[in-house]
């Protein structure tokens, strides 16, 4: 028994199981004036990180370093007509991270004072020294020059925090609305926004402010046929960000329309809720009727809200070093893309795949200046042509491959928690050749089109997976013909890459967000994007998922 | 400070309550002490400890509720916090689904505290860590494992004479076992209230031991197999489970709007339809001296001996108490963990009686494929073994499966003796006709 089997099933919780992943909220609740209180001053949090730094080397630490955090959140819930929840949560307080005796240690406080920060740092070489006890190798990091003084901040146009709550609370009420007139039986929708507010400073010499934003608008639509007792739900196709609350004025610009025949509209810099929340009704009506697949081999169109998912799975998660060495073995688990398989050379995916890793892409929700252990960021290329040529790692991984850099991916989810090794944004180069979505139909005899992603299954060592998605439409001889149902589709991850024919350009490229990627023990949640293009994928094993019971 | 006994937490508590004008005012105190150990290739890779506390006030004036928290004791913090819960809950809509704070409760008493885990130090978890390190560093395999332990209490109080309080303790462990050549995967876990029934080594044992069985894994076709569904197959402490999945549909609202394997075609829902094989019982008990739970749910209802499912059939839904007034039915909180009847038969007995079919140590990535069904996908993981003839005969490589908690209870072949594993206690199941769709090279 532990202290979250406490929370009672309200009607919140079991209605949020119909949004697509009901987020925690880390920290405390508080109210929203709290959220607009001046906590963090660069000035004195230099001051107060330099009190911990000195405590550290003068406890016996090789190196250190400080984050001090004030983590905001709000999130608001409605369902039909109704507001079910307004929640306005901060966390603040101070991380400290040292090497003593070659073996790290971590202790956090929420006495952000110079005399809590010193204790944190004197508790943190404590517990370095006790675990180098059972260290076998010293910990060795790749060299970091200090940056001094620096800042960054999110390139957002609006701060969602500063928007009245009723005018965000109407929003979601008028998607409600659109979603009930046209043929929802129920809705439930949500706006969750982030702000991280973090100093880090290190014994490099490295002072660093940073201020990010992130924000998600998303619902959950169920259509129920009493007269069958069949019900059927899709989910919001908006993406969570790096954005302001400017995501949710929607731009005719950002509106990109799925192949002739579907009636999919899919969002790139930022969102209509209404006219998707209508869509969706209506779509999740369609699917009451729509015809059940046949299983067998199809060509797949997946598009990018979709493939962003099969990306973050099948390419993001095999590629942590820290998965293939071994250290998320009990969780998570391991990885089949191990130093020894690099090194054979084999085809990742087709020629057509390029897959880049990065920290700085405005908009994203991996983006940031420099990462939690004081690392610039930076893009690089994971897979280049079909071949595997680097991973993802931090400052004590590097010299394990042979690098002397960190890849600047540190993360640690709040103050309290120790930073590691988090998933950059991973995303599928769109194609150079000029390819609309329609030009990705139009040679497709037998093929599935699949928009939205929803059921996800992959197995520890990241070969075998399933994937569903939210609407599905039967290709025919280059065709749109119609709206399927009960698709699921297998693959192994390296057959699957390496069918990847053709990739839409540029113009058809966004990203879709992920706010709650989970890893490690106690388990981090941490928020990551994926870029592609609509791409196609040929001969990809369908199930049919629909069961009798 | 974290953790007060009954007078001194109803002691803040009574004090907060004095400061309200607030209509209603309920005040709730937690507070935890715990730490972690994590090891990973046979070394220790992060440990920490968390300690906190934390009081959560709610106002409300008439439908209108807000809430404010502080993690200081003072006079004027608490008197503060009370004043923001009251600023908020002034500020607030009306709540369409109000219902008043409840009033006195009677609850039951669970043995859900045990003084040997609260004492847990640090040296405590560092000697459970190594021991599971040096059987593996003997064995030339390699370990990953995860520790966690946490005493707390939950104590609350409202303007309308309900008073409630609890301590608990839980302590998790898991441990994944692995051959130097990558070939071979083994896992062990489990949880418990008093520590003394723990140890490390032994259950390293158990992963070590299925680690070095599971090497030289054949494949064989997929398809639909009689299955041995050991309890970390059914249950889980850090991922969805298909008993867990199962449980987690018998809200009475999802039912009755229409929207769960529970709702009946034309409305209404299936209470008392016989859903599953006859000898599956599930039930909850928050006195169980096997999984105590909490005796109180988060709105204060008292939770009770509860039956899920007899014999079979649906006994029981729980629901908010607004959805159990509006629909005019039983006022049942959900519960804190579950309870599958079993009988005696040992996993092994259950491996006698078997003429072909699958030994499943564990199901792991288990999501939903379809709401209307309960339709599941996930992967076997860390020792899946072919039986013949009462024997089990080979490793054989995972496979990934589709199937439904629904389906599954109804080709039931045999139960075996319960364990308990992520906060429940549940049986090993033989099951006939089991789903698996594709086959995983992952070890």
């Amino acid at each position: 028994m532990k202290r979250r089997d406490f929370v009672g099933l309200t009607s919140l919780a079991a209605g949020a199981l119909f949004l697509p992943s009901f987020p925690s909220l880390a920290g405390e609740p508080v109210e929203l004036a709290r959220l607009f209180d001046p906590v963090m001053d660069a000035a004195i949090n230099k001051r107060l990180a330099d009190a911990a730094l000195n405590a550290a080397k003068s406890a016996g630490a090789s190196y250190a370093d400080v984050r001090i955090g004030r983590y905001l959140n709000q999130a608001l819930f409605t369902r039909e007509k109704q507001v079910q929840n307004i929640a306005n949560t901060e966390s603040y307080g101070a991380g400290v991270r040292v090497i003593a005796n070659g073996t790290w240690g971590f202790a956090a406080t929420n006495n952000v004072s110079e005399a809590g920060l010193a204790k944190a740092a004197q508790l943190a070489v404590q517990i370095a020294k006790a675990n180098a006890k059972a260290q076998k190798e010293p910990v060795k990091l790749a060299p970091q020059k200090g940056y001094g003084e620096v800042s960054w901040k999110a390139p957002i146009q609006q701060n969602a925090f500063e928007v009245p709550i009723a005018q965000k609370v109407d929003l979601l009420l008028a998607a409600n609305a659109k979603a009930m007139e046209n043929g929802a039986s129920f809705v439930n929708s949500a706006l969750f926004q982030v702000n991280e507010q973090k100093y880090f400073a290190s014994t490099d010499g490295s002072y660093i402010d940073q201020d990010i934003h992130r924000i998600w608008p998303t619902f959950g639509i169920t259509v129920v046929d009493r007269s069958t007792g069949k019900f059927r739900t899709r989910q919001a196709l908006s993406a969570s960000m790096g954005l302001g609350y400017e995501y949710l004025t929607p731009k005719a610009q950002d509106k990109i329309a799925g192949p002739a025949g579907s009636d999919v509209i899919g969002y790139k810099n930022s969102y209509d809720i209404l006219e998707d929340a209508a869509l969706a009704a209506k779509q999740t009506k369609q699917k009451l009727t729509a015809k059940s697949v046949t299983p067998g081999k199809y060509d797949l169109v997946l598009d990018p809200h979709h493939l962003g998912l099969t990306i973050h799975e099948s390419v993001g998660h095999p590629l942590e070093l820290d998965r293939v060495l071994g250290y998320e073995a009990n969780f998570a688990g391991t990885s089949f893309a191990t130093l020894d398989w690099k090194k054979q050379g084999k085809p990742y995916g087709s020629k057509l795949v390029n897959i880049v890793a990065d920290k700085r892409q405005p908009g994203s929700l991996g983006a940031v200046g420099y990462d939690d252990e004081g690392v610039q960021t930076k893009e690089w290329d994971l897979i280049k042509d079909g071949k595997l040529v680097d991973y993802q790692k931090i400052r004590d991984q590097a010299h394990i491959v042979g690098q002397n850099e960190s890849d600047g991916c540190c993360y640690a989810q709040s103050w309290q928690d120790v930073q590691f090794q988090r998933m950059p944004n991973v995303s599928l180069r769109p194609g150079a050749q000029k390819l609309s979505v329609d030009d990705m139909v139009k040679n497709v005899e037998k093929g599935i089109y699949i928009a939205g992603n929803g059921s996800f299954s992959i197995d520890q060592q990241r070969y075998n997976f399933q994937f569903g998605g939210q609407v599905f439409y039967a290709i025919e001889n280059g065709k749109i013909t119609g709206m399927l149902e009960d698709v699921a589709y297998q693959a192994n991850t390296l057959e699957f890459w390496n069918s990847c024919a053709a990739t839409c350009d540029q113009s058809d490229y966004r990203l879709v967000g992920f706010f709650n990627d989970g890893k490690g023990q106690p388990s981090q949640s941490s928020a990551v994007s994926h870029g592609s293009a609509t791409t196609r994928f040929n001969g990809v094993n369908v199930i049919n998922t629909a069961r009798k019971i | 400070m974290a953790i007060l006994s009954r007078d001194e937490a109803q002691s803040i508590l009574k004090k907060v309550l004095s400061f309200t004008t607030a209509d209603e005012c309920e005040a709730t105190l937690n507070g935890t002490n715990g730490g972690n150990i994590r090891t990973a290739r046979n070394t220790v890779s992060t440990a920490g400890a968390v300690d906190n506390i934390s009081l959560a006030v709610e106002a409300r004036f008439g439908k209108r509720s807000g809430v404010a928290t502080c993690n200081q004791f003072d006079d004027a913090t608490l008197r503060r916090c009370v004043q923001r819960a009251e600023e908020v809950a002034r500020l607030a809509p009306e709540s369409p689904e109000y219902v008043p704070l409840l009033g006195a409760q009677q609850y039951l008493t669970a043995p859900s505290f045990a003084q040997s885990t609260a004492g847990i130090t640090p040296d405590y978890r560092a000697s459970q860590a190594l021991a599971g390190i040096k059987l593996c560093d003997q064995k030339k395999l390699s370990s990953a494992s995860f520790l966690e332990d946490e005493s707390g209490f939950i104590a609350k109080r409202n303007n309308k004479g309900l008073e409630a309080y609890q301590q608990f303790t839980n302590l998790d462990f898991s441990v994944t076992v692995r051959t130097p050549d990558g070939l071979g995967s083994g896992y062990a876990a489990g949880d418990f209230t008093d520590i003394s029934k723990f140890d490390a080594g032994r259950m390293t044992q158990i992963a070590a031991d299925k680690a070095a069985a599971s090497v030289g894994a054949k494949a064989i076709e997929p398809g639909k197999y009689t299955v041995i569904l050991e309890p970390a197959a059914l249950v889980s402490n850090t991922d969805a489970s298909l008993l867990g999945a199962l449980m987690n549909a018998f809200d009475a609202r999802n039912a009755d709007e229409g929207r769960s394997f529970l709702s009946k075609k034309g409305g209404g829902n299936k209470k008392g339809e016989k859903l599953f094989d006859e000898r599956v019982t599930i039930y909850s008990d928050p006195t169980s001296a096997d999984i105590p739970g909490l005796v109180f749910a988060g709105d204060g209802r008292p939770r009770q001996k509860t039956t899920w499912i007899e014999k079979g059939v649906v006994k029981n839904l729980y629901s908010s108490r607004f959805w159990a007034q509006k629909a005019g039915i039983p006022d049942i909180p959900g519960p804190s963990g579950f309870i599958m009847a079993g009988g005696t038969a040992s996993t092994a007995d259950l491996i006698k009686s078997t003429q072909k079919g699958i030994l499943v140590t564990r199901l792991w990535y288990i999501r939903p494929v379809d709401p209307q069904t309960l339709l599941y996908t996930g992967l076997t993981r860390d020792g899946t073994f072919y039986i013949e003839n009462g024997k089990i005969k080979h490793p054989v490589k995972n496979f990934r499966f589709n199937e439904s908690p629904i389906i599954m209870l109804n080709n039931l072949e045999a139960i075996g003796r319960p364990v308990r594993l992520g906060g429940n206690f549940v049986p090993p199941l033989k099951i006939r006709d089991f789903t698996f769709t594709s086959l995983s090279d992952a070890v």
